[in-house]
């Protein structure tokens, strides 16, 4: 239960969202990363503004050479699409991997990359793939790239009275990807997850979650990797998370192991 | 707020807390206990029921998220095929003959996942079956036979199917609410 009242409002447009969220309040889609954090108190915001039944936020289509998912897209639908299979098979394949059937039901692309769980699973996704994240404010629309998105534990680049309209991810021929995840075997969280994309040119982008307190590109492993060396340390640099599943080590173990494991998938 | 949701084919209307968890709802409001709440953090499974003809966890879900939506939970999977006799769905029957359950408290979420499955995918797996339980936890061990139910209830296709409860319905034959005295739900033509 949520032990404490706050008021709900729904919106349907996403102009109406915005004009909520300006009042103050946070934006509920799917509600599968708000609500549990909020029956914690992690989060106690005294609005919440439905964002999970705008039109303007669902489908998936091509526009040129991007593949474009609108921000209300659950896991299953993006998991499901036969364009998004085709076309960036890294995220049916990553958005398969997402908790379990029923959480996939409801949780959205939009709502877990603003919730930004370092432990979620579309953080190295998007990361991965050069992702674009489209969001609306009351100042209008504003791209962010992915590699700006995440800015640390549970934080974004979104203002407060933002929302995640669209991400677009560039799809280029004849390029390989993967995700290869260790679950958290209750939660199905990330311990890590690593995700690939490996250019028709062998140039390679290498993301991770689950290792680090803010979901990241290991820049040092793609800049060795990129000019034909063995991959090094994973997450130089980085604060790598500890805690009563996995400690730093095993996590950082855990890490390498993943990428050779991702690095084969996509040999 | 209010809320109006098409439950196992009836429409119920009750005024209801924001924070109102859809699992609480259909517990408190509606007396539907056979919908459990387990871990209360989505990871069990004990609290799945169909939405929109989906399955979903019903204790990440506020009752006013599934407003003007349908509702099926295990209450409403057998059918009624004469005035006094109920047909239980060929997964109810499946866990009977295979011994699918031994407390009993995992399994309206196991019928509820499996059904959304069957749904999806009439004749899975067995690695698909476990792969499709994978957000149920059942604490007696009994995934063997669970898996053994499912597979039971795959390959009976002669009992007859479930009525589509997820079809909406004339509200106003079928209006509900709780009494604001008492409680209690009762129906308001």
């Amino acid at each position: 239960m949520i032990t404490y009242p706050f008021d709900y409002k729904r919106a349907s447009s996403i102009a109406e969202a915005v004009s909520m969220l300006a009042g103050g309040g946070k934006a509920l889609s799917g509600g599968h990363s708000l609500i549990p954090s909020m029956k914690l108190r992690l989060n106690m915001p005294d609005t919440l503004v439905d964002v999970g039944r705008i039109p303007e936020l669902k489908g998936i289509s091509m526009d040129g050479d991007e593949l474009v998912i609108g921000g209300g897209s659950t896991h299953a639908e993006i998991a499901d699409s036969q364009l998004v299979k085709e076309k960036l098979s890294l995220f049916a394949e990553g958005a398969a991997h997402i908790g379990d059937p029923a959480v996939r039901n409801r949780g959205t692309i939009g709502g877990s990359l603003a919730h930004a769980d370092p432990s979620a699973d579309w953080p190295a996704l998007v990361l991965a793939a050069n992702a674009t994240i489209v969001v609306t404010g009351s100042n209008g629309e504003r791209s962010i790239p992915a590699t700006d998105f995440f800015t640390g534990l549970f934080s974004t680049a979104l203002h407060e009275d933002e929302l995640i309209t669209q991400v677009r991810v560039p799809v280029s021929a004849g390029s390989k990807s993967t995700y290869q995840k260790f679950a958290q075997p209750a939660s199905r969280y990330a311990l890590v997850g690593c995700a690939i994309v490996k250019q028709a040119d062998g140039q390679v982008s290498v993301a991770f979650s689950g290792v680090s307190d803010t979901p990241f590109r290991d820049t040092d492993v793609e800049g060795n990797l990129n000019s034909g060396q063995e991959p090094g340390p994973v997450g130089r640099g980085q604060s790598i998370m500890s805690d009563n599943f996995a400690s730093e080590k095993y996590r950082v173990h855990l890490a390498s192991v993943y990428l050779q494991r991702a690095l084969e998938a996509v040999a | 707020m209010q809320v109006e949701i098409n439950v196992n084919g009836k429409a119920r209307k009750a005024e209801v807390e924001d924070r109102t968890l859809l699992v609480y709802f259909l517990r408190d409001t509606l007396q539907l206990t056979g919908t459990h709440v387990g871990c209360d953090t989505s990871s069990c499974g004990a609290c799945t029921v169909h939405l929109d003809g989906g399955a979903v966890k019903s204790c990440t879900l506020l009752a006013a998220q599934a407003d003007g939506c349908s509702v099926t939970t295990i209450e409403g999977l057998a059918i009624q095929d004469t005035p006094t006799t109920m047909q239980l769905h060929p997964l109810q029957e499946g866990f009977k003959e295979c011994h699918g359950l031994q407390c009993g408290y995992c399994t309206p979420g196991m019928i509820m996942t499996a059904a959304d499955l069957l749904k999806r995918n009439p004749t899975p797996s067995e690695e698909e079956i476990r792969f499709a339980l994978e957000g149920n936890i059942c604490r007696c061990t009994g995934y063997h036979n669970i898996v053994k139910s499912i597979q039971w209830a795959a390959t009976h296709t002669t009992k007859p199917e479930p009525n589509q409860q997820e079809e909406p319905i004339d509200a106003d034959k079928h209006l509900f609410t709780n009494d604001v005295t008492t409680g209690e739900v009762v129906e308001t033509h």
